[in-house]
């Protein structure tokens, strides 16, 4: 019954993850830029959100509308004024960027609305909850619905929707989605957007969860895992391979913590993300070289 | 309709691919270029289209119009837009979308959604092998049917030009022939302005109401279709016919070359 227990938080805790892992996919599969300041564009989302809340007394409804929409343009101004200039540059240009944002970001934040740890509080009853036998933590239920709904909604815009169709085109072949009639450039940007709306996501849920200040980036550590296990540029995947890193490292944390005493949880995505790197690395789900034969 | 004014096209600043490519192509017509590789007969397509600028190549000199637009001046987006669209060399289809998917991606400039439905009706229409595969995976097809998706999904932006680059490249004599006559029936149905690239020279003239021969960035030679069939260096050096119309002796090239004429 315990590693059930184990078993379902780890799901619980892994639906997050998959949600800021999604942010990344979004990026990488519209524009193929790695995007290493995913966990920081979480971060200043959960400031933003905790700032308008704590520091200035906003409802929470008018600070989830600032939150969103500063993210939202936040992600899109990254694109149009740093990403778009480094189009056609090596591989190596546009992650170096990415990382210097992930800097600025670290930076910025605090330098705005101060270092201290911020509260985040969300309506939601807390404490535990007994579901049968085993036990739940409230508000992971309520934020691994949320996370549900995100990726059905996702998963809706990209199947259903010209602008999702447009942006797998994109995917597929660039040269030609331009020839086309589709607008590149702005799709880019608008990948960013999305990407943007994501890391609000995450940053009111996980903000919530840790408290918000700098160390909230950290939850972006997680995302590689994920994405190498699930593949870069697959939303599915993202949402798998979250699971399956919560759940192992949740109960390999069970098995292991009470016989080492702790820290387990903090590595063992990277192991297998290394497994996974020697078996397959092009992960779960990654985009299927088609080949006919 | 379409007029290229002694473009000069260079590369990165500094490979000059087309050295001043004079081209008119007349409303209603089918017109072809044909010449070996590297010719610049894909470039002369991409500089219309404008898609050089995204492989880092500029119109440096001369003009390219379009009924009065200036097209070496605009977006790509912008040039789909006035009513051109090509067909890319080697198919290219989107092969993780679907065969409907890919046609409305074709179909991204226009926003009259019952009018895109009846758009890819008429296609299927043309092309009633593609209804079959509607909702397989474009990968999955065959080349055949990914050559005719390509064609359709051009056609879904309602192009009075249509730019076609090697339909007939990696496919069986009789689906060349059978693509060819549908192109043939959008030119004379539709009214469909057609430029068409290819190596198929006998295909392409047979077609073809004008041709011309493009060699090393120039065009060299143009004229009637059914002229440049009867030509005597066509023949010998596209259509491997030597000048009485009989099959070519490999003994004979051993001694004598035809030297081409428009080099003198």
């Amino acid at each position: 019954m315990y590693y059930v227990e184990l078993m379902i938080n780890g799901l619980l805790v892994g639906i997050l993850y998959s949600l800021i892992a999604l942010g990344f996919v979004l990026i990488y599969k519209a524009s193929d830029v790695i995007n290493f300041a995913q966990g920081e564009l979480v971060m200043f989302a959960g400031y933003v959100l905790a700032a308008s809340l704590q520091l200035y007394g906003f409802p929470l409804a008018l600070a989830i509308v600032l939150g969103f929409s500063s993210m939202i343009i936040l992600g899109y101004a990254i694109e149009r004024v740093v990403l778009q200039h480094l189009i056609g540059r090596p591989a190596v240009a546009v992650i170096m960027a990415t990382i210097g944002l992930a800097a600025f970001l670290q930076g910025l934040a605090p330098f705005l609305w101060g270092p201290e740890t911020k509260n985040l509080p969300l309506p939601i009853p807390e404490g535990p909850v007994f579901l049968g036998p085993i036990l739940f933590s409230q508000i992971e239920i309520y934020a691994a619905l949320l996370a549900l709904v995100c990726f059905g909604l996702f998963g809706l815009f990209f199947t259903k929707s010209r602008m999702g169709l447009a942006l797998r085109a994109i995917a597929d072949d660039q040269q030609v989605s331009q020839a086309m009639g589709i607008n590149v450039k702005l799709y880019f940007a608008l990948a960013w957007g999305l990407a943007g709306t994501v890391a609000a996501v995450g940053g009111l849920v996980w903000g919530n969860l840790l408290g918000v200040d700098v160390q909230l980036a950290l939850v972006g550590l997680k995302v590689f895992p994920v994405v190498i296990l699930g593949g870069l540029d697959s939303i599915v995947g993202a949402m798998v391979g979250g699971l399956i890193i919560g759940v192992v490292e949740s109960i390999a944390a069970g098995f292991i913590d009470p016989l080492v005493g702790g820290g387990t949880k903090d590595f063992t995505p990277y192991i297998l993300m290394i497994l996974v790197l020697m078996i397959r690395p092009y992960g779960l789900f990654g985009k299927e070289q088609i080949e006919r034969v | 309709m379409l007029t290229l004014n002694n473009i000069e096209v260079i590369f990165d600043n500094i490979i000059l691919v087309l050295k001043g490519v004079f081209l008119q192509v007349d409303q209603g017509k089918i017109v072809t270029l044909v010449g070996s590789n590297g010719a610049g007969k894909t470039t002369t397509l991409k500089s219309i289209s404008g898609l050089i600028k995204t492989e880092r190549g500029r119109v440096t000199r001369g003009s390219i119009e379009l009924d009065g637009h200036r097209l070496d001046r605009i977006d790509p987006s912008a040039i789909v837009k006035l009513g051109v669209a090509q067909v890319f060399e080697g198919r290219r289809v989107f092969e993780h979308l679907t065969v409907r998917e890919n046609l409305l991606v074709g179909a991204h400039t226009q926003s009259n959604l019952s009018q895109i439905r009846q758009d890819i009706e008429r296609i299927f229409n043309y092309f009633p092998r593609l209804a079959e595969r509607v909702n397989v995976k474009a990968g999955y097809i065959s080349g055949g049917e990914q050559q005719m998706l390509a064609i359709g999904r051009g056609l879904m932006s309602r192009p009075r030009l249509l730019l076609l680059d090697e339909p007939s490249l990696g496919l069986a004599p009789l689906l060349v022939e059978e693509i060819f006559s549908i192109l043939k029936r959008l030119n004379q149905e539709e009214g469909l302005t057609i430029l068409l690239v290819e190596q198929n020279v006998t295909m392409a003239l047979a077609i073809a109401d004008e041709g011309s021969v493009m060699e090393n960035g120039k065009i060299v030679l143009s004229g009637p279709a059914e002229k440049l069939r009867g030509n005597d260096d066509i023949k010998e050096f596209y259509l491997g016919l030597s000048e009485v119309g009989t099959k070519k002796s490999y003994r004979d090239v051993k001694h004598y070359r035809r030297r081409k004429r428009w080099l003198s």
